[in-house]
């Protein structure tokens, strides 16, 4: 078992001692990329300033603000349209429109609109979740199991007995489908946002320090965005854990 | 026991019901005396479990009327629960709260109360993904009965479950019928099992009664009697004498 758990940890080790090797060595010039050791340096030095925790604390204000305003609605209009056809027939073809424009193609109009402000950001990673969420919500509620809803109807559950019981929680495995999807592009739609106009956070941080050539920073950046993708990754899974716990393929 | 004169809880009238085109029921007259437990065979596609959907008010008849204590049933009965083929259990509910499903109050009493009649008490706080078939259906069975219905209609409940496992279920169905006096009506493919719980066989060819086969055998019934054998062959032989004839008329068509 023990085994097991370092197997995976085998060749991210290797690659990082190649790097350190081929970078103490010469091989790799410190122009094109710097030695782990630089970037740690360089992480614990802007630790120790207190910059590195506002850039981080800025970018992932950002990411979960923009995620709930879009997850939000996106979630909302999923249950309205899942739930009413009526809602459904007036929005849906209307959604699944816009849903075919990358949302990062309206950057330029973006910046028009909001310049450079915080509402430039916030509306790009709220458009870039609102549509997994919306679309797996209206999904989820659509592929719940008829005849669970046949079977709660005999037992007397209407409205929103019926929905709190049986819709919902069947609904809810799709809907985190979408809540880890959204998570994903959230934080592809900030480095994309941060990078092309910010004065804060991580993206910012690594323009900055391109125009300084610090190299060990502008691969600390990369770093700390593949880890807070990872990190909000980890949690979505584990509140698919907790949500799911009735799941077979989520019990031990 | 079985006096001749109680009271009808449930008249079927000149039931009619079609899909489309397709008439699957076409003319269904029956009679269920409270307390009488009644078996609906046929072969598939008959329209016995379109019947028993009319019954518990999932489908709505093309015309005619079903009267449940001489009133005219109009969508849903409280007094009639149907227990499914598959279960439907609700996989994020434990078993206690699958039970419970629907009940007012103080409800996890009764709903134990039921899971130690069903012979399930110790599985309350499980999945249901963790049970057997054979568990997952008596836990349908008490959410049933967990409401007192009067009319309990069974859709092949069985039907998924192995030999062994459908004796054990006969048995505890039979006992929870004899103790609590519901109305029972069974719709199964299965004659032996027909024959091991009802009062009276109905059998349904082309969309109409084809047989009212009283089962006179005392309950609880016991499989190795003579006339157990015989009346599941009689039933059998005249399901399927007819069949082969329809089979040699679509045959000449």
């Amino acid at each position: 078992m023990a085994k097991n758990r370092f197997v995976p940890w085998i060749v991210p080790v290797i690659l990082l001692a190649a790097w350190q090797l081929s970078s103490q060595f010469g091989l790799l010039s410190s122009k094109v990329l710097p030695n782990p050791v630089a970037v740690v340096e360089s992480a614990v030095e802007l630790a120790r300033s207190g910059q590195l925790f506002d850039y981080i604390g800025a970018s992932s204000k950002r990411a979960l603000v923009g995620f709930l305003i879009g997850g939000g609605i996106g979630f909302a209009l999923g249950l309205s349209n899942g739930l009413f056809k009526t809602a459904e027939s007036l929005l849906d073809s209307t959604l699944q429109m816009i849903r075919n424009i990358p949302h990062l193609a309206l950057i330029p109009i973006v910046i028009l609109w909001f310049g450079i402000e915080e509402e430039a950001k916030l509306f790009l990673v709220a458009l870039g979740t609102f549509f997994p969420i919306y679309l797996n919500t209206f999904h989820g509620i659509r592929s719940v199991d008829k005849a669970l809803i046949e079977m709660g109807d005999v037992y007397g559950l209407k409205g929103t007995a019926l929905f709190w019981h049986i819709i919902l929680p069947g609904s809810l495995p799709s809907i985190l489908v979408g809540v880890r999807y959204a998570l994903g592009v959230t934080w592809v739609t900030l480095i994309v946002a941060e990078t092309i106009a910010s004065n804060s956070g991580i993206g910012y941080m690594a323009m900055n320090a391109r125009e300084f050539m610090q190299l060990d920073v502008v691969v600390l950046s990369i770093i700390l965005y593949a880890l807070l993708g990872k990190l909000s990754d980890l949690l979505a899974k584990i509140a698919e854990k907790r949500l799911l716990k009735w799941h077979p393929s989520y019990q031990k | 026991m079985a006096s001749k004169e109680k009271e009808i809880v449930l008249e079927v009238d000149d039931l009619q019901k079609s899909f489309g085109s397709h008439q699957v029921l076409r003319k269904i007259d029956l009679k269920v005396k409270k307390g009488e437990f009644v078996a609906i065979v046929g072969r598939s596609g008959c329209g016995k479990s379109t019947l028993l959907r009319l019954l518990a008010g999932l489908e709505k008849a093309s015309s005619g009327t079903i009267f449940i204590n001489g009133k005219p049933l109009s969508g849903k009965n409280p007094s009639v629960k149907i227990m499914f083929q598959d279960g439907r259990l609700l996989p994020w509910k434990k078993i206690l709260q699958n039970v419970g499903l629907g009940l007012q109050g103080d409800w996890k009493e009764c709903a134990n109360q039921m899971l130690k009649q069903v012979g399930l008490d110790g599985r309350a706080n499980d999945w249901p993904s963790e049970l057997s078939g054979g568990q997952k259906q008596r836990v349908a069975l008490a959410r049933a009965l967990v409401h007192e219905p009067e009319i309990l209609l069974l859709d092949e409940p069985l039907g998924a479950l192995d030999a062994l496992t459908r004796i054990e279920m006969h048995q505890l169905i039979q006992s929870l019928w004899l103790e609590k006096n519901f109305t029972a009506i069974l719709v199964t493919h299965d004659v032996e099992e027909a024959v091991a719980l009802a009062d009276r066989v109905i059998l349904i060819e082309n969309g109409e009664i084809a047989m009212n086969y009283p089962v006179k055998l005392p309950h609880p019934r016991k499989r190795d009697h003579a006339l157990f054998s015989s009346t599941v062959n009689h039933i059998l032989n005249r399901i399927l004498g007819d069949g082969g004839h329809h089979g040699l008329r679509a045959a000449k068509n």
